[in-house]
């Protein structure tokens, strides 16, 4: 059996997906920082960022149902957020026993929580269209340090082998361990712990062996230290002038909601 | 598609997403994220030379695969390896930072497990200070008192336990500087929390290392001897302070610290989030000290001085025993 961890990538000939992935990087990072520029109490503002990212999944064809899906990972950090209605200074919204909801502390509240859901949206859309890949070698392009993306896209082709491996190690553990329904199985906490230590252990040795394997390979073909690319992409006319429309509506856009204008 | 793969990652409670900061604190994060990388780079190149894209990215593979070893803990909850702290110890402070970096670029990236304009805070919270910490109470007590099994064991413990701690922290700071939630609160949850957590990342880290001393010590002792040096060690502890500087600093220019402060102590919601563990610094802040945020800070270091402290004590005490 095989760990199939797929990416997110789904596959379909759209204009968004044939988009250079550099563009793309750049229009993502862009929007995100156009939400988070956006003001607490501009709700209108923040529909109209959110109707600009479903536009996208839609001409992308993403199924709206799988975006609201995965959206819903950065939902457990809410709670974090959950204490500025109860302890932000200003007028009483509603009065919970001791507890006082202030108003400004509720709009604070939603805001972070649509910032965070819309920019997440905008994330899953990136990947959904983009191969990673493809995404890396757009950050390299754009003067990420070639050495830590080289690291990751490594880190990515083995992700699926070393998951491989776990897979087996927890059949093993479970194989070993029947349990009697009703009755107490296995050791103490600590026990356990220890169990998962060692399993960490011997992945960790197996892994560090994979990896001089993997060097010396390299190493037999010619690698120098340097992790080298073929790929020439170029960005067409027509993708600038989207790329630079859309740099200027988000900064119209900031402008506007932060009443600059 | 991977719905319903065991080996969804779970979003962890310090992975930040996108909105929960404001832009000038998540571009200080990028700021400092990027120059720790490129130094961390600089130095594995140094060490590792050609082997540093393939080692490093089969070990990030690696962190990435054994955060999915879980062991179940009660109620339905299981514990799973982070693994700052055993990257640390096994690999040296400059390649563990640079794997988890990888780690959590790639949980950003290809899982939306954290944001990407907060991502520079992300890196620092769970690849750079989970690493530094756990290197420096490691390396630091091992070269004090004893190479010997227990005070190895015991160092490692406490490195792992004290680096996941500081991971929440500095989340908890960052959020109170951007004014998303009140550090009144949201640190001694934080810290509570992790204090469990951080038991059972002690008691994997500790068996990991432990099976790997037995089966295969080459690879632990060619590591340690060329990364437990003592200028690199001041290096660290300074930018450690540096950084800790900062998170205070931060908080001092934050929009309304104090405010929110001073509504939580009135509702006296802070004390419901106390945890029995850390009465001698009450809500972590310091009596004395009238600013709430400077007080929070000032209490964390103390706090991190006195595990310092009983790890003195402690590695006195297992030295002892060896000789």
């Amino acid at each position: 059996m095989h760990i199939h961890l797929d990416d997110q990538y789904r596959h379909a000939e759209t204009i968004v997906h044939a988009l250079d992935p550099r563009s793309k990087v750049i229009i993502l990072v862009s929007f995100i920082i156009t939400v988070s520029l956006t003001p607490p109490g501009a709700m209108g503002g923040y529909l109209l960022l959110w109707l600009l990212a479903g536009l996208s999944a839609k001409v992308a064809s993403i199924p709206i149902t799988f975006l609201l899906k995965r959206s819903l990972i950065a939902l457990p950090f809410v709670l974090a957020a959950l204490t500025l209605p109860f302890t932000m200074p200003g007028d009483t919204l509603a009065q919970l026993g001791p507890l006082r909801i202030s108003q400004a502390g509720t709009i604070r509240f939603v805001a972070v929580l649509l910032k965070s859901w819309i920019s997440v949206q905008a994330a899953i859309i990136l990947v959904s269209v983009t191969r990673f890949p493809d995404l890396l070698w757009g950050l390299q392009a754009l003067r990420f340090p070639s050495a830590l993306v080289a690291i990751v896209s490594f880190m990515y082709r083995y992700l699926f082998v070393l998951s491989d491996e776990v897979l087996r190690l927890l059949r093993a553990r479970a194989a070993r361990s029947a349990t009697v329904p009703g009755q107490r199985s296995g050791g103490s906490l600590l026990w356990r712990g220890k169990v998962a230590g060692r399993m960490a252990g011997s992945l960790m040795i197996r892994s560090l062996q994979r990896s001089e394997r993997i060097y010396q390979a390299m190493a037999a073909r010619g690698y120098r230290g340097q992790v080298r690319s073929l790929e020439h992409r170029a960005i067409g006319r027509s993708e600038l002038m989207l790329l630079a429309g859309l740099l200027i509506l988000f900064f119209g856009y900031v402008a506007v909601t932060n009443g600059l204008v | 598609m991977f719905e319903g793969m065991p080996f969804l990652p779970k979003p962890a409670a310090l992975h930040i997403p996108d909105g929960f900061l404001t832009p000038e604190v998540a571009a200080l994060g990028w700021l400092l994220a990027i120059v720790t990388v490129w130094y961390a780079l600089r130095k594995t190149r140094s060490q590792l030379g050609e082997r540093q894209v393939p080692v490093l990215g089969v070990l990030a593979a690696f962190i990435f695969a054994a955060q999915t070893i879980n062991f179940p803990v009660a109620g339905g909850t299981s514990g799973h390896l982070l693994g700052g702290a055993l990257a640390a110890v096994v690999l040296g402070p400059w390649a563990a930072v640079l794997v988890m970096t990888a780690v959590v670029g790639l949980q950003g990236f290809l899982f939306q497990d954290g944001g990407l304009l907060v991502m520079g805070w992300n890196i620092l919270n769970m690849a750079v200070l989970t690493s530094l910490s756990a290197w420096l109470l490691y390396s630091v007590s091992v070269r004090l008192y004893s190479t010997g099994h227990r005070a190895t064991m015991v160092a490692t413990a406490l490195a792992s336990w004290v680096s996941v701690q500081v991971g929440a922290a500095a989340t908890a700071l960052e959020l109170a500087a951007s004014g998303t939630a009140a550090l009144s609160v949201t640190l001694p949850a934080m810290l509570a929390i992790h204090a469990v957590i951080g038991l059972g990342e002690g008691a994997i880290t500790v068996s990991a290392v432990t099976l790997m001393r037995g089966a295969r010590p080459d690879l632990l002792v060619a590591v340690k001897e060329d990364t437990i040096g003592g200028r690199s060690a001041s290096i660290v502890a300074v930018g450690m302070l540096a950084a800790l500087l900062l998170a205070a600093l931060s908080l001092v220019a934050s929009p309304d610290p104090d405010g929110l402060e001073r509504v939580a102590e009135e509702l006296g919601f802070a004390s419901l989030a106390t945890s029995p563990a850390f009465e001698f610094l009450p809500d972590y802040t310091v009596p004395f000290i009238q600013n709430g945020s400077v007080s929070s800070v000032v209490a964390v270091a103390s706090g991190v001085l006195i595990v310092f402290g009983l790890l003195y004590l402690l590695g006195r005490r297992l030295r002892r025993d060896t000789r």
